[in-house]
């Protein structure tokens, strides 16, 4: 889950990593309110989960409490790459004599996690990393040793921030990295970690990306979730514990496992080519055990949203026998009655597949239609997709 | 032949007594696993019947090699607790630990991994969130299902199950040497190189199928390994041409950022090294079979 900044700046906080004051704005009044309590010249910045918002014009100075509200009002519901901006961050301006750049991440293909740090910030790093790669430290960190002042400093070396501020800076990485383990992060960013001209150091933006596998151990972290900003269909699968990601088709695709799901949108797609360019509405992944409720389930959400138009079921019956999957199928129907309405296409394959596509034989429903390869279903479901559109 | 599992494979469950666990060891144990007992602290001591074999239960994994010459574990234990578990079998230097647990916070295995490491790599990892390995005919340590199809020539490794076993269906006229299901998190013991490595060097071994899904740059890693590497034929198939930027496809790894991570930027990688990449699950069958009577 990707935080906004002002959460990710609320989290640094609360591990002693030194932020400017500020606070959260749903409206131009709330936005002035907080510009009179910090008294000073305020940025407000536009909360998106998204970067360029500079250049977008949703990051903007307001000299006093009346130009912050003149400024907010200018940004809320700006849309940034697609980003409707909901809330705002006032905070106080700073002055900066420096801009550095620093991040932990994981790192996949070692296994471990990467420091990244340069005391060339403020630009995007893939920029900086494809044109200055020799200013952007990388420093590989063991997951059991973690970062400690002696490591911190070391990094801080690497990316030669300059003496004066280079153990301020090394306390600070070490905080960083507390909140990195202790908040299960897969990413903490800080772009730009800035120098002012008193020579404080300062996260002046922040990026964070919490593990969800890790929510167990977090409770909290369920506040940190935007509910308004969810797509509906999204949050309601994920009140009902589905794998759910909305798209922007008309096929709906229901599928077990990660893997299968992922190629059966891509086959949609292509079989979608020689009908009308037809796409995946959706992408569900019902996991190992379709029973009819979760079958119910992921029907009922795929049959909620107004674009699909037909709807693919594409199992391989590993664990799952084909059977389970053509009752679920089945029972589903019945619970769902009138409100099921588009054609399936529904493709078994694997553990009692036979006695699974004689359930379905014999349930006889009007809008199923069974076909016995995925190349196969895909190409139906398109057509009939391409045909309801 | 086979890699990493073979019949004379002694296999242990970690999370033997719980659901998952007792299902699945009953499943191995019908595909002819030689599964030789399972851990529990709990229920150290005593005897578990499945499948008509009576299981011994040890309180650690080191008690269950010391009784039993166990050299694989299957762990199915909760997240919550799969850490633990995993530095219990590399402390007792199993030779295999294969974690079929979905679920586990990625400093969780980022730690056991760096463990693994510590201790010298004397325990190979497969997984976690993964289906395991089969070696059809000899040994089964997972989940994967054994009747799909029987011992033959192809090796298979995967990021995906379920994938894993469309593969095995649509090629199972020819059989496996072994099918390794490497797993969809982001941080992952074997990798596509090292299961790639075990198959060029098993004589059993006659073409390998690599599947790969969206996030990271394994296959791009893979793919820079099979052209200095590998001899023998590779087809390739990657899932997830269609997915959004920024959005997790069900695998937690399973997630394009910015430009990286594109199935479009592997399937050219692979192309580059020489490997055959199937556009469906079909074709890329196709593919293999044509190259393997070609061979």
């Amino acid at each position: 889950m990707d935080l906004y900044e002002y959460q990710a700046k609320d989290l640094f906080a609360a591990h002693g990593v030194p932020v400017l004051p500020g606070d959260v704005a749903s409206t131009p009044e709330e936005a002035r309110a907080i510009a009179e309590k910090l008294g000073q010249t305020v940025v407000i910045k536009s909360q998106v989960k998204t970067g360029g918002r500079g250049k977008a014009g949703g990051v903007k100075l307001a000299d006093d409490p009346a130009d912050a509200q003149v400024k907010a009002e200018a940004i809320l519901g700006l849309d940034i790459k697609g980003h409707i901006t909901r809330k705002v961050l006032v905070t106080v301006a700073s002055d900066i004599a420096e801009e550095y750049y620093f991040s932990f991440l994981l790192d996949r293909a070692n296994r471990t996690f990467l420091a990244m740090a340069s005391a060339e910030g403020g630009m995007e790093i893939e920029q900086l990393a494809v044109e200055r790669p020799e200013a952007l430290a990388k420093v590989p960190v063991d997951a059991i040793e973690g970062v400690d002042l002696a490591k911190a400093r070391d990094i801080v070396a690497q990316a030669k921030i300059p003496a004066p501020v280079a153990e301020q800076a090394a306390e600070v990485i070490v905080k960083l990295w507390d909140a990195f383990v202790q908040e299960d992060a897969t990413l903490v960013e800080v772009n730009p970690l800035v120098r002012d001209p008193q020579d404080k150091i300062i996260a002046l933006d922040g990026k964070v990306t919490l593990d969800e596998n890790a929510s167990f151990r977090h409770p909290a972290h369920a506040d940190l979730v935007d509910t308004e900003a969810e797509d509906p269909l999204e949050a309601a699968a994920k009140a009902k514990d589905l794998n759910y990601v909305k798209l922007d088709g008309e096929v709906g695709i229901i599928g077990n496992g990660a893997g299968l799901v992922m190629s059966t949108l891509d086959v949609v797609a292509y079989a979608g080519e020689k009908h009308n360019g037809v796409k995946p509405a959706n992408f569900l992944d019902i996991g190992g055990g379709a029973s009819a409720e979760v079958m119910a389930n992921g029907l009922h959400i795929i049959l909620n949203d107004p674009d699909v138009k037909s709807v693919f079921v594409n199992v391989f019956g590993g664990i799952t026998a084909c059977d389970a999957v053509a009752n679920g199928i089945v029972a589903a129907l019945a619970i769902l009655g009138d409100e099921a309405t588009k054609p399936l296409v529904v493709r078994l394959d694997g553990n009692n597949v036979d006695e699974g596509r004689r359930i379905l034989a014999e349930a006889n429903h009007p809008l199923v239609t069974v076909v016995d390869t995925m190349d196969n279903a895909a190409d139906k479901a398109a057509e009939l997709a391409a045909a309801g559109v | 032949m086979a890699i990493f599992l073979t019949s004379q494979s002694k296999v242990i469950v970690q999370g033997m007594t719980g659901s998952e666990g007792t299902k699945h060891t009953g499943r191995m144990l019908k595909s002819g696993t030689n599964i030789v007992g399972g851990v529990n602290p709990r229920k150290a001591g005593t005897k578990v019947e499945i499948e008509g074999v009576s299981l011994p239960v040890f309180a650690t994994v080191a008690e269950a090699i010391e009784a039993t010459g166990a050299d694989v574990t299957v762990i199915f234990v909760p997240p919550k607790f799969a850490k633990d578990a995993v530095i219990e079998a590399i402390d007792a230097e199993i030779e295999l630990a294969v974690v079929i647990t979905e679920g586990i916070p990625v400093h969780d295995s980022a730690y056991f991994w760096a463990h693994a490491v510590a201790k010298g790599n004397k325990t190979r990892i497969i997984g976690p969130n993964c289906p395991g390995l089969i070696s059809p005919g000899q040994s089964n340590a997972g989940i994967i299902p054994a009747d799909i199809t029987g011992p033959g020539k192809i090796g298979l490794v995967s990021k995906s199950g379920t994938l894993t076993y469309q593969m095995m269906y649509e090629l199972r006229d020819i059989g496996f040497s072994s099918a390794v299901g490497i797993g969809g998190d982001p941080i992952i013991g074997t990798t596509h190189i090292d299961a790639l490595a075990a198959f060029e060097a098993d004589p059993e071994t006659e073409l390998i199928v690599m599947i790969g899904e969206i996030g990271g740059d394994a296959e791009e890693r893979a793919a820079a390994y099979i052209k200095e590497n590998v001899t023998k034929p590779v087809v390739g198939y990657v899932a997830g041409f269609t997915a959004p930027e920024g959005k997790t496809m069900g695998h937690a790894g399973a997630i394009v950022s910015g430009s990286a991570g594109t199935a479009q930027a592997k399937k050219e990688a692979l192309e580059a090294a020489g490997v055959k990449v199937g556009k469906t699950p079909s074709e890329t069958a196709a593919l293999a079979r044509e190259l393997f009577q070609a061979r």
